[in-house]
């Protein structure tokens, strides 16, 4: 996803829009390894003044306690799984049985009579997958065309879970059983299955994914996209050296500790949506769309959240039937997937991918071309070019990105959609070329690289790993082999404008924020009651912080790490008005004007004589109201340059290459995200991130079986996620990046934060251990022993 | 999950009587809860034997070891006279699972587990193991990168239970009794391989219930090990295990047991790997050589050749580990 396309729903790099009264302030500009610097910009009068470096100020910056802490770890914070309504139903949904096939009849009369069942639902249409160009191909059926098991078919509500999971089995559906693939090198023959009868295209989410709507399709391959930049054949021609390589990835699935899952209580006055999702405001429209309400009678409500990693936008099947649910029973209905269901919602494309860089001697790059094959199953967005693209200065580009069809669950937006898995092949390549042209990987990065966080980023690498004692590839003895390597990832500054908020002060002093946004666990609450605490001069934790529910002004969706660079500002903006409207409605009482109010150290003191300080509840005890309040919408951008952020992550493991076990015994990162608003936060963010990627790299991949069309491994037990005995050692470095952009210059860490970066890492250090690359993931015994050389791989994807 | 009647006993007597028509024996319920729950196993009745005391205890003897089957993993692993003498069963109880599922499974359960295989613990998919009239093993030709990869002609399921290992090379046994009496069957007549019972797994007759397990007295010099490999260390199922008992008369290994968990549908020996220990000084070399041999037979699967090379390394690295030789291997599981 490069920046000039990127197109996250709804989501734009916003630029300055027409004239409005502007004054020029000077913001703090830079990182502070390199020298800070002043950037001049043009802002909208009512913008609060330029924030000074983290180092000035009192609450933001600093590491600080997560908000809901407590809340989450005694229990008392309650997710949409945890939800209890009076008279609350339980639902569980049916699925296919079979992976491609038409529906000849459901038979729901044997589910409706056990006793307990209060409403049977059967889904009209499928959400979150590709849709035929020519909806007719599908041919006249009631029922929506079964493209892989585990597809929803309907759900069953009763007055407790065990009778909703009894039922579901008794509802009988009839097939008429299609040829099916689940795989995607199958699933690229001429004569294979055709998964869609026609051409098909799939629509991102908020978090991005989908695939283009204006490429070609042959069979179930749907591409090129082409992205072509100079000449290839120009660049590859001027070329000292070239690297070739092939590389491929498996899929990963989502795996939310929480399921997807809704409670609806469907009202005739509104509709309440309890949803584990990470757009309140795509809930809310969604369901407009499908129930043809209008959004004002619609309440989402997301309080707490249990991990949506960019599958969980809008209402899906599981909101769409809870509510037909609810409204057919007359009753509130809660319906989580199971863990099975969970594993089959949502996943990350896998990828093969082919990569040619051509490059000067001294390591300047003349051509990239990359051809990447990727399966999102019955959807699309298996795209991978965004870092080939996107990282380096490299004049001559050309990337061909296909999906391919399969019989499976679909693909949906995954922590950096297209990343990980590009990020695996290319920067992989790059190394492959620094060992031919002779060069540290570091010093080659350095050469080609422009970005300057990533500059100071690879000297902290130098300055606070092993690097330096690096050996060479191979060089120990023995069956068990060390090696370092890096990797380094690019993410992209999104902002999403329906980014509101209110702040209320209160004649008691207190104070309150109010936003429909929605915190995934990455910390929102926490860095929004920092913002408002530094205005107000109030401890975050005094902050009362309302948010995750569209009751309130709009919030931006969480995807693409657009929340704290779209919403944060908004925040300040409030705060800072708020506060001006409060000085203006007191100052009379305290004998002075508003301008002479400020605060300072938590207190309100009068600037021309220190010496008068009130309590911010002296103060608001003063209004002549109960209530003063501001409200604030996202203000442009303050400049229209793109930015992109990055990270370079040291990896230190050790490879058994008898058992072909990786032991990953140490991981460096060096991040950037703006100004960081909590590092406790943003490092907190930057661990999971990079375990997610060891995870990835390591553990982590969906099997189908050919046979069948199952996914065998729709479990917890043989869908391996990394557990507390595969943590290495982390540390993380944060660097100030002082961008100007906003009233905060504050950013998402989600996707930059390892999980884009690790694999590629863990493949360079592997190499380095060994001699050997590793072209595949997951680096599982079987794949490493293979990749050795120890064993003859059978089956190749 | 199906409805069932659930009684509770107190005694064996209380137990035995209400074995029979669809009754499950269930301990820790550790493996049997999950398979109940994923509709793979009915059972019209559940006898909980959780709280009969005289299933439990661990005593140490001249003559051996002598457990309850309801001793629990950590029980068993923390016993500091089975550290002792009889390392490889604390290992592999100390080994399995989490500690979380250590402190509820039994020794009893552990043993008694159904088999590793996707196919078979798919609700959706018949197979000839299910009985459900299907002659098919899917995993001959289908995923089996975790199957067996000896004896899987018939059915290429592996059995999970890590004490079932130490347990055979130490020449346990395993007392059964029923209504009509007691019976020590040794585990090394336990288990029923596919060939004999593709249904079965053990020799456990309905009506019978483990009243407990046996391990006579090491000789003299005996030294025994059990490491379990995975593809992660946390909680994950052995891809390759080894369990080693060698009686040492100095450098020199007197007798050995090599035995393979996941390799077979079920726990076996390795004649080979023990014909090359036997009378020979343990040395590396010679631990290779008795994993190689161990692995002559092998017949591989489609994706599983790599557990090949994995048996090899696990009763070489296993061997030396039971003679002294090495360091407990940290690319094993916990």
């Amino acid at each position: 996803m490069a920046p000039e396309t990127a197109t996250l729903e709804g989501q734009q790099v916003a630029a300055t829009p027409a004239k409005q009264p502007t004054r020029t302030d000077n913001f703090v500009f830079g990182i502070p390894q390199d020298g800070l610097q002043t950037k001049q910009r043009e802002v909208p009068l009512d913008e609060p003044p330029p924030l000074p470096p983290n180092s000035e100020l009192t609450y933001i910056g600093k590491p600080t306690q997560r908000y809901d802490g407590p809340a989450k770890a005694t229990g008392k914070g309650k997710y949409t799984a945890d939800v209890q309504l009076p008279g609350m139903l339980y639902a569980r949904m049916v699925d296919a049985t079979i992976p491609h096939g038409h529906i000849m009849s459901i038979d729901t009369s044997a589910a409706e009579k056990l006793p307990g069942v209060r409403a049977v639902y059967v889904i009209e249409h499928v959400y979150g997958v590709a849709e035929l160009r020519n909806p007719k191909l599908d041919g006249p059926s009631r029922y929506p065309t079964i493209r892989y098991a585990g597809q929803p078919i309907a759900g069953v509500a009763a007055t407790t879970q065990q009778i909703a999971d009894d039922a579901a089995k008794l509802v009988k559906v009839r097939y008429d059983a299609k040829p099916f693939v689940v795989d995607r090198t199958e699933a690229r023959a001429t004569d294979a299955p055709a998964v869609f009868p026609g051409p098909a295209d799939e629509a991102g989410s908020a978090g991005g994914g989908g695939g283009p709507a204006d490429v070609p399709q042959k069979g179930n391959v749907h591409g090129p996209e082409r992205r072509k930049r100079g000449d290839t054949a120009k660049g590859f021609a001027e070329a000292d050296v070239l690297v070739e390589s092939e590389y491929f990835t498996q899929v990963q699935t989502h795996s939310a500790l929480e399921t997807h899952g809704f409670v609806v209580d469907w009202k005739p006055d509104e509709v309440t949506v309890y949803a584990s999702t990470q757009g309140t405001s795509s809930v809310r429209s969604e369901f407009a769309d499908v129930f043809k309400l209008p959004k004002s009678k619609i309440r989402v409500i997301t309080e707490y959240m249990g991990g949506g990693f960019g599958a969980k936008f809008g209402a899906g099947n599981e909101g769409v039937v809870a509510a037909n649910l609810s409204r057919k029973a007359n009753a509130p209905v809660k319906l989580m997937l199971d863990r099975r269901q969970e594993h089959i919602v949502s996943n990350r494309p896998d990828s093969h991918q082919m990569l040619k860089i051509g490059a000067k001697s001294d390591g300047t790059l003349t051509a990239i071309q990359l051809t990447s094959y990727g399966t999102a199953g019955v959807g699309t967005g298996a795209g991978t070019a965004g870092p080939a693209t996107n990282m380096y200065k490299c004049p001559n580009l050309l990337t061909d990105e296909y999906d391919v069809f399969t019989n499976a669950g679909p693909g949906a937006a995954f922590r950096a959609p297209g990343h990980p898995q590009g990020c695996f092949a290319f920067e992989q390549t790059i190394d492959e070329l620094a060992v031919k042209l002779n060069m540290d990987p570091l010093a080659l990065r350095e050469k080609i690289d422009e970005s300057p966080a990533r500059k100071v980023e690879r000297q902290l690498i130098l300055e606070r790993t092993n690097w330096r004692n690096r050996k060479s590839a191979g060089s120990d003895p023995g069956p068990i082999k060390h090696g370092m390597g890096i990797a380094q990832s690019v993410w992209y500054r999104f902002v999403n404008m329906d980014s509101s908020c209110e702040v209320r002060v209160l004649r008691d002093g207190s104070v309150e924020l109010m936003s429909a946004v929605q915190d995934l666990g990455g910390g929102t609450k926490t860095i929004l009651a920092q913002i408002v605490g530094e205005e107000f001069g109030m401890a975050p934790a005094n902050v009362v912080i309302r948010i995750g529910d569209t009751r309130y002004p709009i919030g931006p969706d969480s995807g693409g790490s657009v929340t704290a660079g779209s919403i944060t500002p908004a925040v300040r903006d409030a705060a800072y008005q708020a506060k001006g409207k409060l000085f203006a409605a007191v100052a009379p009482a305290l004998g002075t004007t508003a301008d002479n109010l400020a605060t300072q150290n938590g207190r309100v003191v009068f600037k021309n004589d220190p010496s008068k300080s009130y309590s911010l509840r002296q103060v608001t005890a003063k209004l002549p109201t109960d209530e003063i309040s501001a409200r604030a919408t996202r203000v442009a951008e303050y400049s229209k340059d793109r930015l992109t952020y990055g990270g370079v992550d040291f990896v230190e493991l050790a490879v058994d290459t008898e058992t072909g076990r990786i032991h990953v015994e140490k991981v460096f990162g060096a991040h950037d995200c703006g100004r960081p608003i909590n590092p406790t936060g943003v490092i907190s963010q930057i661990n999971g991130g990079m375990l997610q990627g060891i995870s990835y790299a390591l553990f982590e991949q969906r099997i189908m079986d050919d046979k069948s069309g199952y996914m065998l491994n729709a479990n917890l037990e043989n869908y391996k996620i990394l557990g507390a005995r595969e943590v290495p050692e982390i540390e993380v470095a944060l660097i100030e990046n002082y961008i100007a952009m906003s009233s905060t210059d504050a950013a998402g860490i989600g996707e930059s934060a390892g999980i884009i970066t690790l694999a590629a890492a863990i493949g360079n250090a592997f190499y380095n251990a060994t001699g050997v690359r590793m072209r595949r993931i997951p680096m599982t015994p079987a794949n490493v022993l293979a990749g050795l050389g120890k064993v003859q791989r059978e089956v190749m994807a | 999950m199906n409805k069932f009647a659930f009684v509770d006993c107190k005694t064996v007597d209380e137990a035995l009587g209400q074995l029979g028509d669809g009754a499950t024996v269930k301990a820790g319920g550790i493996d049997l809860l999950d398979l109940m729950k994923d509709d793979i196993v009915f059972p019209a009745k559940l006898v909980n034997i959780r709280n009969v005391d005289s299933l439990r205890g661990i005593t140490v003897s001249a003559d051996g070891l002598q457990l309850g089957p309801l001793s629990t993993l950590s029980e068993i692993a923390d016993h500091p006279e089975i550290q002792r003498s009889y390392s490889a069963l604390s290992d592999a109880a100390g080994h399995a699972a989490t500690p979380q599922v250590r402190n509820m499974a039994t020794l009893g359960g552990n043993i008694m587990q159904r088999p590793r295989c996707w196919y078979f613990r798919s609700t959706d998919v018949d197979c000839k193991k299910k009985g459900g009239g299907s002659d098919e093993c899917h995993a001959q030709a289908g995923e089996n990168q975790y199957h067996a990869i000896m004896n899987n002609s018939t059915c290429a399921m592996v059995h999970p239970s890590s004490t079932a290992v130490p347990l055979l090379g130490m020449d346990a046994q395993v007392e059964l009794t029923s209504k009509r009496g007691k019976r020590m069957v040794l585990m090394s007549n336990f288990y029923v391989p596919p060939e004999k019972s593709v249904i079965n797994e053990t020799v456990v007759q309905p009506g019978e219930l483990i009243t407990g397990i046996f391990v006579p007295a090491p000789a003299p010099g005996t030294r025994s090990a059990y490491q379990k490999y995975g593809e992660k260390e946390s909680f994950d199922w052995p891809i390759a295990d080894a369990g080693v008992v060698l009686v040492m008369d100095g450098a020199l290994c007197r007798k050995a047991s090599v035995v393979l968990g996941v390799a077979a549908p079920t726990p076996i020996r390795s004649k080979a790997a023990e014909a090359v220990l036997t009378g020979k000084t343990i040395d590396e070399a010679t631990a290779r050589a008795a994993g190689k041999a161990a692995m002559q037979d092998a017949t591989p699967l489609s994706q599983n050749g790599y557990k090949v090379q994995l048996f090899q390394t696990a009763i070489y690295r296993t061997v030396l580990l039971a003679a002294g030789q090495m360091q407990r291997d940290p690319s094993a599981i916990g």
